[in-house]
């Protein structure tokens, strides 16, 4: 009886889950399918992001440094040899706790200013991930990252990860552990303080939440899985390089993050499906591209600071309003 | 003669950030595009050095105050860090709009005054002697202008209490368009003068923008004084650095002075507690 009335409720995640499973079916072309993993990878970033940012309100620019972190704590770990399913928890550990020691003094600071300085520190994980070259490689990076090691499931037998449906599995599987964490979160008073800090610090603190302990929860958690996404994506690449932690990725998760909705859980995977799609599709526009997002973005923030998810939302309030309107 | 660049461009991001209390993050953007300008004034129109320094000084004002109209002026009233987004959004534009117009590559602006001085036993290139002539001019020009004309003292006035200011009948919008001009202005005026010295490139302007944001918050928000010693400061710290420690991490002393400072000091060395 219960799981009828959990599927009549949510029988659109059901439906989703289901489609998103028999996927590998449906598509042939390499290139496409690679654009879908990336997808999942780069959801599973924005969603982290979007913890910080859209719900504690944050903006940490540091984002793609944590990733990094992740990626190459990966990438060392398994060439060292470590077995992929004990090197990505360490380095998700590792861009978490490195995110704690850089919180301590960042999140002191408020606004722009916590912009600016997780954004310097960003840079210099870059420029370091760039000189040191005996342990990263420098401007070439880390070739040869091997591919996560078979998985042994009972009852279904070995999971090898050569195969793209296989890539696609694991970073599915990450993706949706992301999803019930940050849903659960959110979705708790955990969750609502952290909101109440973005909504008025002050406010906030004189009701007795700790705001310096949960901006901090809150970037470590955002790191951490900042670093997970980091590390499977070294490994399934093969290849990084300090690119890998660049300005230009946070940027580009700022715009999955924002054109999506931030502040909702839909609007960061959205974001990271829809906005890569349509780069695809506008090929032809070359660099042109990156002017029209850079135009998206700040339209968006000025009349539609919640996104595509929040422009949808509203939607949907009027049609029942006229709806309602109509029939009383 | 670095700590000179710094220090004009930080003073042009302090009017900006420390007075209008917008974080014009394309700042660094905008003077390099001051830099293109002036290149092909001189390159394409046979402009002299003066004049295209001049001529890109007007058009950067220009599209400062456009900028100022169209992105900022919005989100007046929001949150910072939407201005903030809005100027990412604003620097990924002007960036690739180089790109597109001008290509990727470096470019190198003939220098005008390619002799070399010798004074006290310093060796100069004559150019770099300009850039801190001209530096120091356009700081002590600047000083005039807010403390001494009516215009200037508006801009004071509107840094002081917004409220205020509307009050007494000063236009509140003028001013902001007025400042972001002035701003764009003088980062024209840095990136023209030390062309000759460095190439010109589409990216040369990012990690400029994010210094002057360190330069701006060691300097105290809004601080005239404290932006040119800013400069001043994180110019030597880097020739120092870069000289004795290492020359790769040249650009991570001062983020990681940043860091520091913050820590200490959430609101900036010389800054004001906010409330």
């Amino acid at each position: 009886m219960a799981t009828v009335q959990f599927l009549r409720q949510r029988w659109f995640y059901v439906l989703l889950l289901i489609l998103a499973l028999v996927l590998p079916w449906s598509i042939t072309n390499r290139y496409h399918f690679q654009i879908v993993i990336m997808g999942c990878l780069f959801s599973i970033a924005t969603l982290s992001m979007n913890l910080i940012l859209g719900y504690t309100g944050q903006a940490s620019l540091a984002h793609a440094g944590f990733f990094g972190i992740g990626a190459y704590g990966v990438a060392l770990l398994t060439k060292g040899g470590l077995s992929f399913w004990l090197a990505l928890p360490l380095s998700a550990l590792l861009a978490a706790a490195i995110g704690f020691l850089i919180g301590l003094p960042t999140l002191r600071s408020r606004g722009s200013y916590f912009a600016i300085s997780t954004m310097c520190f960003g840079v210099i994980i870059s420029i370091v991930a760039g000189n040191w070259i005996d342990f990263t490689g420098g401007y070439n990076g880390i070739v040869g990252i091997p591919l996560p090691n078979p998985l042994s499931i009972p009852l279904i037998g070995d999971l090898g990860f050569q195969t793209q449906a296989g890539q696609y599995y694991l970073v599915l599987a990450f993706l949706f552990l992301t999803l019930l964490i940050m849903h659960r979160l959110v979705n708790s008073l955990l969750g609502l303080s952290f909101m109440a800090i973005r909504n008025n610090e002050v406010l906030a603190g004189s009701v007795g939440i700790n705001t310096f302990a949960g901006k901090i929860l809150s970037f470590v958690v955002a790191n951490f899985f900042a670093g997970l996404a980091g590390g499977i994506y070294a490994s399934l690449m093969g290849t990084i390089s300090p690119s890998t932690a660049s300005l230009e990725l946070t940027f580009n998760w700022l715009i999955f993050l924002l054109l999506g909705g931030a502040a909702t859980l839909a609007g960061p995977i959205i974001g990271a499906f829809v906005i890569p799609v349509i780069m695809e599709y506008l090929q032809f526009l070359a660099e042109y591209r990156l002017i029209i997002f850079g135009a998206l973005l700040i339209v968006v923030i000025i009349y539609f600071p919640r996104g595509l998810m929040g422009g949808f939302t509203t939607l949907q309030q009027r049609v029942r309003g006229l709806y309602t309107q109509r029939r009383g | 003669m670095l700590g000179s660049t710094y220090a004009i461009v930080a003073l042009g991001l302090t009017l900006v950030f420390g007075i209008l209390h917008i974080p014009n993050f394309a700042h660094g953007h905008l003077y390099m595009l001051g830099a293109y300008i002036s290149f092909f004034l001189m390159t394409l129109y046979g402009f002299g050095f003066w004049t295209a320094l001049v001529s890109s000084m007007v058009i950067l004002g220009l599209i400062g105050m456009l900028i100022e109209r169209i992105i900022y002026r919005p989100l007046q009233d929001k949150p910072h860090i939407n201005s903030f987004i809005s100027a990412i959004g604003a620097l990924i534009i002007l960036e690739t709009s180089v790109i597109v117009l001008w290509g990727p590559q470096g470019r190198r602006i003939p220098n005008p005054y390619p002799d070399i001085v010798e004074w006290l036993g310093i060796t100069m290139s004559y150019q770099r002697l300009l850039v801190i002539v001209t530096a120091i001019v356009l700081i002590v020009l600047l000083q005039v202008f807010i403390k001494k004309t009516t215009p200037g003292t508006t801009i004071e006035a509107v840094a002081q209490n917004r409220e205020g200011a509307m009050l007494v009948g000063i236009n509140v919008n003028w001013v902001s368009s007025l400042t972001f001009a002035i701003s764009t202005a003088t980062a024209a005026a840095a990136a023209s003068l030390v062309a000759p010295i460095f190439m010109i490139s589409p990216t040369m302007g990012a990690l400029l923008g994010m210094k002057a944001f360190v330069i701006v918050i060691l300097g105290g928000l809004g601080s005239i004084p404290g932006a040119i010693l800013g400069g001043y400061i994180l110019g030597i710290l880097e020739a120092i650095g870069g000289g004795y420690l290492s020359a790769a991490y040249k650009d991570v002393y001062a983020f990681g002075a940043l860091i520091l400072i913050l820590s200490i000091r959430p609101t900036g060395l010389f800054g004001k507690e906010v409330s």
